[in-house]
């Protein structure tokens, strides 16, 4: 099975054109954006620990080693397309459009952090594994039904492929061929769970032949074969030929989360042989005459001010509004709770005395 | 009888004899009429018109778009239809039985009812899911749940409970326009037991609001679904004994109607409850804390409960003793009576 999805790559672990088809279509311009985006991506993730460290976010799951795979798939999206992330996936989020404010808002524990930006279809992560994948087909199957040719994009890890929601997301979406693209970053562990325990098969991509649908296995660290993959499976699924399963092979360097240590579960030479994803990227600018000192030092600054103004306006937030907690739960507020409400606010203006 | 059409948000003289199926069935037509957005899915729903018979002829009538025979897959089913919701439509989905909701479950409580909340209503899910539920009908194993406390439990979600033709349409079709999430329990024992008018047109009986079906001076019997029939003829036994009771129909199980439980308990100061979910944990306990809440030091007796047992719902041929009976009711009822 294996050798019926080999991993499809266009550049090498040393940044050279494998597959020299794709040159006419790789220009300066989008090679830029790859680079400002995976950087951007990875200078918030690195942010994010520290911040984690410090005490100033709580538990982050970072997604260090799979940005080629999140800004590869992210910018294949179509500014109306639909988008249902895992909580490992600000990565893509962010380069789709979230707010980076907001994504910072999320990991401090804050419901705002779940508000995307208006007319951005973004949904709140999944944090439950594999059921964002029914959701995703939904979604897609609405704009079907509309006439759209809107598309939805689903991610998930390789355990998430164990969960029986995987199984019923790509069984309706195949039954019903809806424009989903399941869009899975194959990361090698799950928590502390190592591919070959968590699954038979070789391959996820194989998953795909139980729904007839087209699967296929791709390098999740060159953000080139990422992104041509996952704009002709959205292709596919405009033109009204359903969902395509796609799985990336990437690996999350760092730890499931801030909460864990990894040492517990994998040793620190594994990995050592998969080459950084911006690390190709920037020996494939060098390779291709695309490596301008000047505007790295530009693109690098412009990341840190981003970041450094996103944080300060994340800590100088307005306060987490205790309202929140009783006015979303329904359009109109029951009876019952009000008095929930009203009683709580009467106690706090009691004790605040 | 004559409140009924008070409570409708839109008077038609016109009515019919219907079943609580066929009731059920026509709300559904109507929406189906009405509003482009419904799309109505389920298992064998279609052709077949559902193994009750609660969608006959509607997928003949709307197409297989509207009315969609889904792949054997609850969690898949109520998933696709959350994106459904959050996109533009309004999903009606019809659960086999109650005991076959499992699966979904982690949807329902993880997604369907958090939704909003969790994108502060930047998203939201009004979706109605109906699911036949309870015991009686000698069904098969796994076919007989009651395990309404599961989603009463679960903020975000409404919870109803239909016990006849004219407030399964009304509820059916408030569940249908109302901007959240609402259950709709069906009880299978009800489904044909009778006939009784109903407006041909639309209408709604609002959420939240329970019913006395019958008036009374001694005792409180407070029930939902088939044992609102239960609580009838023990009433009616009580009667002979000189004993009145005042029958709440609660009709939504959540929110509850704490006004209607407050009011006729402070009246008759007496409150038996019966449901045929298990005892402990059951939606009861909820109506005791209500009652203790609002009429505590009216009460001349300690609420009684007769319930289901705390055993699973056994196979049909000892049912009836799982069941709460008119007798084990009467017992309850000369019980805070003569307490």
């Amino acid at each position: 099975m294996e050798l019926d999805y080999p991993i499809k790559k266009i550049i090498d672990d040393k940044g050279f054109f494998i597959d020299s088809t794709y040159e006419k279509q790789i220009n300066e311009k989008l090679v830029k954006e790859f680079y400002f985006n995976m950087m951007r991506i990875r200078t918030f993730d690195r942010k994010a620990i520290n911040l984690q460290r410090q005490g100033r976010l709580g538990t982050y799951a970072p997604f260090e080693g799979q940005e080629a795979s999140q800004v590869g798939s992210a910018l294949a999206l179509g500014s109306n397309d639909w988008i249902f992330p895992t909580y490992r996936d600000h990565g893509a989020t962010l380069t789709y459009g979230a707010d980076m404010v907001r994504a910072f808002l999320y990991w401090n524990g804050r419901v705002e952090g779940c508000v995307p930006p208006e007319g951005k279809k973004i949904f709140p992560p999944a944090v439950p594994i594999a059921t964002q994948l029914p959701h995703a087909a939904g979604a897609a199957w609405a704009e079907k039904r509309k006439g759209t040719q809107n598309a939805a994009i689903a991610y998930f890890g390789d355990g998430a492929t164990s969960e029986g929601d995987f199984h019923e997301g790509l069984n309706f979406a195949s039954v019903f061929k809806v424009p989903v693209v399941f869009f899975n970053q194959n990361n090698g562990y799950a928590i502390s769970l190592p591919i070959e325990k968590q699954m038979n098969s070789a391959t996820i991509a194989q998953k795909s032949v139980a729904y007839d649908m087209p699967g296929i296995r791709i390098d999740g660290n060159d953000c080139f074969v990422v992104y041509f993959e996952t704009k002709k499976a959205f292709d596919y699924a405009r033109s009204g030929n359903g969902p395509t399963l796609i799985e990336a092979v990437t690996w999350r360097t760092g730890a499931h989360t801030t909460a864990d240590d990894p040492s517990k579960y994998r040793s620190n030479e594994q990995g050592m042989n998969i080459v950084d994803p911006l690390s190709r990227l920037e020996m494939f600018m060098k390779n291709y005459g695309y490596w301008d000192e000047q505007w790295i030092n530009e693109v690098n600054k412009k990341i840190t001010n981003e970041i450094e103004s996103a944080v300060d306006e994340m800590e100088r937030f307005p306060a987490p509004n205790v309202d929140d907690i009783f006015d979303h739960v329904y359009a109109e507020m029951p009876a019952h709770l009000a008095e929930q409400k009203k009683t709580y606010l009467t106690h706090l203006r009691g004790t605040a005395k | 009888m004559t409140t009924h059409l008070k409570e409708s948000n839109h008077k038609n003289e016109m009515t019919e004899q219907m079943t609580m199926i066929q009731a059920i069935n026509d709300g559904m037509r109507i929406m189906l009429e009405e509003d482009d957005r419904t799309i109505i899915l389920g298992e064998d729903i279609g052709k077949n018109g559902g193994v009750f018979r609660a969608t006959e002829g509607l997928q003949e009538k709307f197409g297989d778009d509207r009315v969609v025979d889904t792949p054997l897959s609850e969690a898949g089913i109520i998933g696709t239809s959350i994106g459904l919701a959050v996109n533009g439509f309004r999903p009606v989905v019809e659960i086999q039985f109650l005991g076959f909701i499992y699966p979904a479950y982690e949807q329902i409580m993880t997604h369907v009812s958090r939704i909003r909340t969790r994108s502060m209503s930047h998203f939201t899910v009004p979706m109605v899911i109906r699911a036949p539920y309870g015991a009686g009908i000698r069904a098969p194993e796994i076919h007989s749940d009651s395990t309404e406390i599961l989603f009463t439990h679960m903020p975000g979600i409404k919870v109803v409970c239909p016990s006849s033709p004219y407030d399964a349409k009304g509820l059916l079709i408030a569940a249908m326009e109302d901007p959240d999430p609402v259950l709709v329990l069906e009880t299978m024992r009800n489904y044909r037991s009778k006939r009784e008018d109903v407006p041909v047109g639309k209408y709604t009986v609002e959420i939240g609001k329970g019913k006395i079906v019958r008036e009374g001076a001694d005792v409180t019997l407070i029930a939902w679904g088939a044992m609102v029939t239960i609580a009838e003829k023990a009433a009616e036994q009580a009667a002979q004994q000189g004993i009145s009771c005042e029958i709440i129909d609660l009709r939504t199980l959540y929110p509850i109607d704490r006004d209607i439980l407050s009011q006729s308990v402070q009246k008759t100061t007496r409150a038996v409850i019966i449901h045929e979910a298990h005892n402990t944990g059951g939606l009861g306990n909820d109506i005791i804390s209500i009652i203790n809440d609002t009429s505590f030091l009216y009460l001349r007796a300690p609420v009684e409960r007769v319930t289901g047992f705390d055993v699973p719902v056994p196979f049909f041929s000892l049912e009836e003793h799982y069941l709460p009976t008119p007798a084990r009711v009467l017992e309850g009822i000369e019980k805070v009576v003569h307490f």
